[in-house]
Parts: structure tokens; sequence; C-alpha cells
């Protein structure tokens, strides 16, 4: 089998699986990287969300072939240093219930922040409808996303 | 088994360097019949350095318990709650009923939990006592310390822990009543920082050395079976190393990770004997309920004769479809079989049903099988079942290797057990001045316990005395069940009969204010104006605190006042799991359809132990409740479960959810139910609000179709 090497939240690794390999599993299985969740593998409900170079992504329907080469980054290592601001504020509003969903609606509001720093509250539901949360812990994501609007962003 | 005392039976070890450690066993007031007759319900140890460990014995799924049920203790405890850390327990013969459902872990450990902290709190005391050798009623306990003020020493319960352990064990020790400090607090949950950072460990992110990954693929129809399989392509593909028949009717493949077993998945060739629900549909399950043979009625509560009742008739039929749980962690579980035991790591509600019922698969005993419990990416009654577990034993043994069994989407949504399909008969007998005489509701469902194997209670499902309520007193009432049969697997899905109950009858009650010219809100208030207690099974449900319920719900949501052009209310409340919950919601059709914009949602659950927690409960039922209110609905065609994804089996997204204000009525009476109860108002409340908007009455669910 191919060797493939992914640049992942900023080391290199590389792995042994075939190339149409979704980048969801061999995060989970082959890195141990098991923040990023399984939960359609067809990109309906957003838990698998990762970035790749920036831009919010479906680890489940992405080959790990068309991730090689380019900034994989997953929920370890979205806050550069210590936790995003993002990850701050999901913690003040205590947003997570059961929590599996959350790494990926975290990659999503991090994704919709760097993009729309002042989103309105119709771009917020608007993005983060991409993301499933079966808890219903959606009035505290809005709220969460919010204090960090109001707080100055995420930069 | 040998009966044992209800009184409370607990044992103290002082095991060297460990401090006190008490594990306490109560007898479970549910099941008192029952051979596991005690209901443990945590376990305690303090060290010499003062850390407090604290056992949770219930399964976190979401709903908090890894936080509240610490804090019960920790407050009889007089603990420093930043000293205390938490500890998940397996199955376990120290812990009664380990079963997380029912609503049911903060109301029934509240008083032992209670009990536990409290008896490590006397014995702390006395220990300093003892020390410095003063009366203890000198001595008081607070923030993890004994302090006799007298003479201004004190002591940690770290330093104490050793010597308090020696000390015999009160039988019992006063309780607090009032003066609380950490119930009733919006403490953060313990859990929280380990679920935004992506470190929290679910059953699917559990790994052991040299683990392999299965998939399986199972009969697509209801008790079909594997006739033959050709395994010879799924032995080619990359990564497999073994394939193998598990049970009668499921084949596994195992690879060296998930997605190489999905693909060997793919490339098996078999041959099912589809059985006799092969050509089984939705249309003829629907037709069987209504004609079923409704002689077969057993009736489950009654007041005065509805026969005797004269008047306007009037009368309304529901219905209600199957629906998924569709937790967003799909199936799975890791199983070490190792010869002559095996060990299992669950995302389980019932980790002692997972162990009893490997065991015997596996020849061996109960307690050759280990289970660890690990976090839920959601449960909702789907992880009440073991059959993830079961696969996960059975692959382990086949290949003499740790393995993990992982479930797709579509095999969550094909081979779940589900919400029980509905009709409902109601009949109302209006006097002159409007209000009611007589009121009946027939439901005509299968039976969820019954067809697992259990006992009915009374003639009717064992779920119906915490879910089937009736609150308002009406002169002649009859409640009856028609149990039916049922060819798909069924389940308990949150809130189980409640849903049901509660969308027919409060939708059938808003038909009679209708009826009468009232509004619906005045209309309930007066069913319930008089003060009364309804006895009901065993429960003893109050007229005055649905009431209150009402009238803050109607408070907080402004009914009184006038709504914008276009905008619509409903108002619906329901009993079960003994607390009381009430809905109004606001509306807009758009198109035909209800979009919702405000929820105002309100319970009383008795003392509340975290709010910051009952909120998130509030938050989630309503959104859960929305779901199934407006799309949840599981069909079947030629023995088949239609849908298979989020696509056609769509939860709320943020983009529908609505702004939810989530109220409690302030109560010093035991806890009671949460997770649960504030489901069954939704569904009725948005329907209420349509017949509000449009004059249309809706009588099934889904409301979108």
């Amino acid at each position: 089998m191919p060797n493939i090497t992914l640049r992942v939240n900023g080391s290199e690794k590389s792995v042994d699986v075939s190339p149409d390999t979704p980048l969801l599993w061999v995060l989970r299985d082959s890195l141990q990287l098991t923040g990023t969740k399984f939960g359609c593998g067809v990109g309906l409900c957003g838990a698998c969300s990762v970035h790749l170079n920036g831009t919010l992504t479906h680890s489940c329907t992405t080959r790990v072939s068309d991730a090689a080469g380019k900034n994989i980054t997953t929920i370890e290592g979205l806050g550069a240093n210590g936790l995003h601001p993002l990850q701050q504020a999901w913690i003040a509003e205590d947003v997570p219930q059961c929590g599996y969903c959350q790494s990926g609606q975290i990659m999503a509001a991090a994704a919709l922040l760097a993009k729309t720093p002042h989103p309105s509250d119709s771009d917020i539901a608007d993005f983060m409808s991409a993301n499933i949360c079966r808890c219903g812990t959606y009035d505290r994501i809005r709220r969460a996303i919010r204090r960090v609007v109001s707080a100055g962003g995420a930069k | 088994m040998t009966p044992i005392s209800r009184r409370a039976f607990l044992k103290t070890t002082a095991a060297s360097g460990a401090g006190l450690m008490i594990a306490f066993h109560l007898p479970s007031s549910a099941h008192a019949e029952a051979t596991d007759a005690f209901s443990p319900n945590a376990y305690l140890s303090i060290d010499p350095a003062g850390k407090i460990r604290i056992v949770v014995a219930r399964t976190e799924m979401g709903q908090g318990v890894r936080t509240s049920l610490p804090m019960i203790l920790a407050e009889e405890l007089e603990a420093d709650w930043k000293q205390v850390t938490i500890e998940q327990a397996g199955a376990s013969t120290l812990f009664g009923d380990q079963t997380t459902g029912g609503s049911a872990s903060v109301r029934t450990t509240w008083d032992p939990m209670r009990k536990a902290g409290a008896q490590a709190r006397e014995m702390l005391i006395s220990a300093a006592a003892q020390e410095w050798k003063v009366p203890r009623d000198t001595c008081k306990a607070g923030n993890s310390t004994v302090v006799h003020s007298a003479s201004g020493r004190k002591l940690s319960y770290g330093a104490l822990a050793t010597k308090a352990g020696k000390l015999p064990v009160p039988d019992n020790p006063p309780l607090k009543s009032e003066g609380y400090k950490i119930v009733g607090q919006r403490l953060p949950r313990l859990d929280t920082p380990a679920k935004v950072d992506g470190s929290a460990i679910y059953g699917i992110d559990f790994r052991v050395a040299d683990m392999k990954y299965a998939a399986l693929a199972r009969c697509p129809v209801f008790g079909g079976k594997v006739s033959s399989f050709d395994d010879a392509r799924a032995k080619q593909s990359p990564g497999v190393s073994f394939v193998g028949k598990v049970g009668d009717s499921a084949v596994a493949v195992v690879a060296d990770s998930t997605w190489n077993a999905l693909q060997g998945r793919k490339a098996l060739t078999i041959a099912w004997d589809e059985g006799p629900n092969k050509d089984l549909n939705s249309t003829e399950i629907f037709e069987s309920l209504r004609n079923a043979d409704e002689t077969k009625a057993v009736k489950f509560f009654s007041a005065g004769d509805v026969a005797s009742a004269k008047g306007r008739k009037v009368e309304g039929t529901y219905q209600l479809p199957f629906m998924a749980h569709a937790p967003m962690e799909p199936g799975n579980c890791v199983a070490h079989f190792r010869g002559s035991e095996c060990e299992v790591w669950a995302p389980t509600q019932v980790p002692q049903d997972c162990r009893d019922t490997i065991a015997p698969l596996l020849g061996l005993k109960p307690e050759q099988v280990k289970v660890n419990v690990t976090l839920l990416g959601g449960g909702f009654g789907r992880r009440l079942e073991h059959d993830y577990a079961v696969e996960a034993a059975l692959v382990s043994k086949l290949i003499n290797a740790p393995v993990k069994v992982v479930w797709t989407r579509e095999d969550d949504m094909r081979n779940s057990t589900y919400r029980p399909v509905s009709l409902h008969k109601l009949s109302a007998t209006l006097g002159d001045d409007g209000w009611p005489t007589a009121f009946t509701h027939r439901i005509i469902a299968p039976s969820i316990n019954g067809q697992k194997g259990s006992q009915p209670v009374n003639g009717v499902d064992a779920d119906f005395p915490d879910e089937a309520s009736f609150i308002y007193p009406i002169p002649n009432v009859t409640l009856d069940y028609v149990m039916t049969q049922s060819a798909v697997p069924l389940g308990w899905m949150r809130s189980v009969y409640a849903l049901q109950m509660g969308f027919a009858s409060e939708s059938f009650i808003d038909e009679l204010a209708a009826a009468a010219g009232k509004d619906p809100l005045e209309y309930r208030l007066h069913l319930l104006a008089k003060d009364t207690e309804i006895k009901y099974f065993d429960a003893t449900w109050r007229t005055d605190r649905l009431r209150n319920v009402l009238k803050l719900v109607a408070e907080k949501a402004g009914w009184s006042k006038p709504l914008p052009a276009g905008r619509y209310r409903g108002i619906a409340c329901f009993g079960c799991f003994s607390t009381y919950a009430a809905d109004v919601v606001e509306i807009s059709m758009e198109n035909g359809q209800p979009q919702v914009h405000r929820v105002v949602a309100v319970m009383d659950c008795g003392r509340v132990v975290n709010p910051n927690i009952l909120e998130q409960q509030i938050h989630g039922a309503v959104i859960f409740g929305l779901a199934n209110a407006l799309r949840a609905q599981i069909t079947i065609d030629k023995g088949r479960v239609v849908q298979g994804n989020f696509d056609d089996y769509q939860p709320i997204r943020m983009n529908e959810a609505p702004e939810v204000e989530a109220y409690f009525v302030p109560s010093t009476e035991p806890p009671t139910g949460a997770g649960e109860p504030p489901v069954p108002p939704l569904a009725p409340a948005i329907c209420n609000a349509i017949y509000a908007a449009t004059k249309k009455r809706i009588r099934a669910l889904p409301i979108l179709t």
C-alpha cells in the first residue's frame, strides 16, 4: 500500500492506508485522534468536521489522498496555545450534554468566525445548520458563539 | 435469594491507606420484590490527602449524572466541591439495579445518596471530637473540615479519614431540610472540559492493544436469517482477516480498521431467509391497530361511571408512528474474550444486563464477564438494549482477540428498537355548560415490555404507571388498553408511552375547549381548580402542582397578551415520571407548515439539584420533542425499515430550533424525573397552535408528511 504523509495539527504523520480511505477513519483509527467523530458517514451531520487549509470539511467524505499536502486541523489542534476562544466559551456556557457532536460544532463555529467575525443570528443559524445535535444544545451553542463575537472575536 | 430487610444495609471497610471507604446498598422501593432487592447508589472514599472520590453507578449519556449525583452526596457530606472527583462504575454486584432510564437517576438515588453523605459526615465529626476529647455536639463540619469553634481547632477530612474509618456507621444520620449549599446551585458540569477539547472517550473511541475492527451484515428483514453466504470477495478485501456467521442472522467481517471492515462487508454476498415478515408494511400495521379486538381492552384507570354521563358527545382518534432514537454515536462496543473471562467496554445504559446476557452466550458465568461503562454519545433509551455488546463479545470469541464492533448510521436506523406505533380513541361527554362530565381514552398499541417477555402489570404494559397519567379530576373517567402484537422490534424511547398518551390526551382536551367555546388555558385551569389527589397505580398526582405549572407557563409566555399578526399560540401539559410539565409554543404558518418560533417550557420536578443541568434537559427535550412532532417517522416496507440516514430521518437543526425559555416551579418536594417529562407536552402544544392558526386539527404524527 502507498505511504501517505499528512500534516495534522502542525505535525507530519505517515500512514499506510489505501488512498480512498476517508480521512475520518485515518484520523480515528490510524492516528488515534478520536475527537473527530463518526455520525452519518455521508456528510449529513457534521460530527466529523475538520479544517483543511482552514476550510471546513467533512472528513467522512474526504479521501485521505485529497488531504495529503494540506494543513489538517482537528479539534485536538484547534487552539494554537491552549484552548481556542470558542472552546473557552463552550465551557463558560456549559454547552455539551452528551458532547458527541460538539467537536464538529466547535470546528464549524471556528470556520464561521474565521470568515464572518460578526455573524448575525441568521448567519449563525444558516452556517451551523450543517451540524446536528440530537441532545438539542442549539440554544447554548448560539450563546457561546455570541459570547465570542461580543468579546471581540476568535482571533 | 433470601429477601433482605428494607432497612439500609451498609458496610464499612477501613482499607489500609485508603482512608474512609463506605459502600452502601439500599433496597429499591420500585422493585422490592425483585431478587436484586438492594439498590446501591454510590461509593465514597476520602483519602488522607483529602481527595474525595464519588463513584457514579449510573451511566452518563448527556443528562449530567456525573455531576448531579455526586452533588447530592457532597451536600450532606459537607464537602468542598472542588475536592470531589468522579469515577464511573461498571457492572457490579456492589450496586443494585444500575439501569439508567425512566428519568430515575436523581429521584431514586436522592435519599440513599444523602444518607451516605450524612453517615460519612457524622463519622468524621466523631473522629474529630475523639481526637480533641470534646463533646461531638461542639464540633461542626463544613467545607471538608471539622471545626471546634470554642477552641478554634480544625481538622481536614483528609486528616480525619483513617480515624473515621474505624468508627461505627450511624444508622440514621440527620439529614438536611434546609441550608443547602451545593444542591440547588448552578454548578458547571464536571464533564464539560473533556467534551470541548476532543479528549472525552466514548465507546466508539475506546481501544485496546492489538484490537481488530468488525462490521456486521444483519438480515434487513425483521426475524430473517442467513441462508448462505459467499465470503470469497470479502476475504480478498484489504485488511480483512476473518469472515464468519454470528448467531443466525448476521455475518461479521473483521479487519485491521473500521473502514476496511466496512469495505469488506460490502464485498459479501449473502442469501437471506427473509422469514415470516418479508411482506410486512406500515399500511398493514396501522390496519391491524384499527382492526384490533377491542373486547380485550383492559381498564387501567377509572373514576365514576362513564356510561352514566349525559350530554353532547365529542370523539377524536389519534395515531402515532414508529420512531427511532438515532443517538449521534452509532452502536459500538469493544470486547476482549480471554478464554475463561471476557472484558467489555460498552456505551450502555444497562451494564448488568450486558453482563448477564453475554455470559451464557460465551459459556461463562456472570462474574467472569467484566463490563466497563464508557461515555455515551446519546442514549434516549436506545442503549437500554444490549445487542451491540453481545455482537462484540461473540465476535471476540470467534477470533480469539479483542475487537471493536462499529455500526453505521444505516445499521442504527434499520436495526433499532422502535417507539411503538399507537392508535388512540378518545371520547368525552360535555354538559350544557361545556365542561366534561365523562372522558375515555383507549390506547391500542403493542407492548414494549410484553414483546421483551415481561409480564403485564394489572393487564397493561409495565411502563404505564410512570407514563400514562391522567390528572384532570373529571367525575367519570375510563382509561383502557388494547395490547396488540408487533413483528417490529420495540424499544423505550425518551418519555416512552407518555409521548403517545400526552399527544392524544392534550390534543383532545384542546378539542373539548374548542367545542365548548372556551380558552384552552382557562379550560384546563377550570378542570384543575379544586385541590385533588389522584391515585394512579402507586403514584399520587396533585391537581395543584399541575395547575401551578400551567399558571407559570402562561405567565412567562404572556398567554393573555395579544400576539403579532400571523403568530399563534398553543398550550399543553402532562405528568409523567412523577413530574409535571407544560409548554406554550408560538408558531406561524409558512406555506401551510408550522414554524415554531418560541417555546416556553415549565416543569415541577420537586427540588432542583442543579438548575444548569435541568435547563439543558428542558432545552434538549424541546428539540427532541420537536423532531418527534414534525418529522420523526420510521416506516416499514417489505419487512424492512425504509429510512436509513439523516436525509430521510431528519433531526432538528439550528435553523429550525426555536428560542427555548426554561423555568421550574420552586419546590422543596423530593426530586422527581427530569429527562423525559418535558418531552410529551411539545407535540400537542404545537398541534393546538396549528388549530388556533387554521382551525384544522392534527390527529396523526408526524405533522409534516
